[in-house]
């Protein structure tokens, strides 16, 4: 049986979410000025982007923004090959007392968040980290949480989420893959 | 399984375009990680790397381990005059002791051509060449290229030109290689004794005169003349090379383009570059040595790890989404 694709959120619906996702993450900030918005390579980048473009337009508030990219920092490169593609970290050099929303699109195993807290830490000791995901999918490997969810998807191990957002992928959306189709 | 570039990296010649390509842009993010307060990522945790120095170097065993060290790696250095080596052990059995260690790579700097790959075939660790012989010393080609792409924003169609003593040089030779693999234009320029004979097979334009060089290129590569070369009669003097050969302000300035001027150091001043260019708007040397750092941080990067054993373990808990 050919693998059957849903779709999750289509451009509209991805929109409402993540302008939720937005007021909650300034209801999370309280108000705080140290406040910044850091984005997991790579579809983190973009969403930590609209959230921003987001909050500016809805309360005029330009909060600081970040890109990560953990490659370096994952717990698998030693069995992974060919080597991944390493992307681009920009942050603000001193993280010492913010209050810092990791943006990522997907949450599974929690292992992509364990190598962008350890990486964080490099960078300074903030006050606060929280954890923003579009979809969380289930299937933690570690014990890790996301403060702020889009959307909770329940599916198995061997089906996929694609995350599509149009400065990559041409169009918004979100779909899931099933392999495991019954 | 092997890396992207292969177990070992002896040499730029027979890399492909795609691969010289993938350590150029791979050094891109590393340069970020030397700008950072904690100048550390955990990239190579646990990896044991020798560097093997059988000549003198200051510059590129300090660059290599700022690498491994800001990745993470144990590292060891061998120095020849301090160890067995000088109770005549053979490069064979100096690398097999160390393999016997549990290693997983190996800098070799060596006096003879051919050292790097004659250790690459005979061990398991991976082998990295920082320079054997006049042979090559790829990762300063590569730290070359990479300084050249950051200027130009590309290779393809650049005209570059060696300056110098080309026919002791792994430096010149890994850049030609390079070079014309990524599509740009090579020429030579030195002394007939300090060029190859075998100029033909190398596809380089021959200038005589430095002039002509300056005229044509887009970057001037300008070698180390090798001291050692004048007491065996390469050259009359260094004055009569200055004079004739050296890069001078005067020269530059009646160049028609903005050209950079390269160097892969030691520099001997007022000799193949004056000071003044040398410290000049035109020089780009500094820019080769924070490169260098970047390009072998990419090739160690790449290089390492990949231990296929433990990839079928590693299958059940990928990062997959």
């Amino acid at each position: 049986m050919p693998p059957a694709t849903t779709t999750v959120l289509d451009a509209k619906a991805m929109e409402r979410t993540l302008r939720r996702m937005a007021d909650e993450i300034l209801e999370l900030a309280s108000g705080s000025d140290d406040l910044i918005i850091v984005g997991i390579q790579r579809r983190g980048v973009q969403l930590a982007d609209r959230l921003g473009a987001l909050i500016k337009s809805r309360d005029g508030l330009v909060v600081p923004r970040g890109a990560l990219d953990i490659t370096l920092y994952r717990d698998d490169l030693q069995t992974v090959g060919p080597r991944p593609v390493v992307g681009k970290t920009e942050l603000p050099l001193d993280l010492q007392g913010k209050f810092i929303v990791i943006v990522d699109d997907v949450l599974y195993t929690g292992r992509t968040v364990r190598a962008a807290l350890d990486e964080l830490a490099d960078f300074g000791r903030p006050a606060r980290i929280a954890l923003a995901v579009l979809i969380d999918r289930g299937g933690r490997e570690l014990p890790i949480h996301a403060d702020i969810v889009g959307k909770k998807v329940d599916i198995g191990g061997n089906d996929r989420v694609d995350v599509m957002v149009s400065e990559l992928d041409q169009r918004d959306g979100v779909t899931i893959v099933r392999k495991d189709a019954p | 399984m092997t890396s992207a570039l292969g177990k070992d990296l002896v040499g730029l010649e027979g890399l492909t375009r795609a691969q010289i390509q993938l350590v150029l842009d791979t050094a891109e993010p590393f340069k970020e990680v030397s700008e950072r307060a904690i100048k550390k990522v955990p990239t190579l945790r646990g990896q044991t790397i020798v560097n093997l120095f059988f000549e003198a170097s200051t510059r590129t065993r300090i660059s290599f381990e700022f690498a491994e060290k800001r990745l993470s790696a144990d590292t060891v250095n061998v120095a020849t005059s301090l160890s067995s080596v000088s109770k005549g052990e053979t490069l064979v059995d100096t690398a097999r002791n160390l393999e016997a260690m549990r290693i997983d790579m190996v800098v070799i700097r060596h006096p003879s051509s051919g050292a790097a790959r004659f250790l690459a075939e005979r061990i398991k660790s991976k082998v990295i060449n920082a320079g054997d012989g006049t042979h090559e010393h790829p990762t300063q080609g590569l730290l070359d290229l990479l300084t050249l792409r950051d200027r130009f924003g590309k290779l393809d169609g650049l005209k570059v030109c060696l300056c110098g003593d080309v026919l002791h040089s792994r430096v010149a030779r890994s850049n030609i290689f390079g070079l014309r693999t990524m599509g740009a234009e090579v020429a030579i320029c030195g002394p007939r004794s300090l060029l190859p004979n075998d100029v033909s097979q190398l596809g380089v334009t021959v200038f005589d005169r430095i002039e002509q060089a300056i005229e044509w290129a887009d970057a001037l590569n300008v070698l180390r003349l090798q001291l050692e070369r004048m007491s065996a009669g390469y050259i009359p003097s260094l004055r009569e090379y200055n004079r004739v050969f050296g890069v001078t302000i005067e020269r530059l300035e009646r160049s028609p383009k903005d050209l950079i001027i390269l160097h892969p150091g030691p520099m001997n001043r007022g000799v193949e570059i004056d000071s003044n260019v040398a410290d000049g708007p035109h020089s780009v040397i500094l820019d080769q040595v924070t490169n260098g750092v970047a390009v072998r941080m990419a090739v160690l990067y790449l290089l390492a790890g990949e231990r296929p054993e433990l990839a079928e373990v590693a299958k059940g808990g990928g990062e997959g989404r």
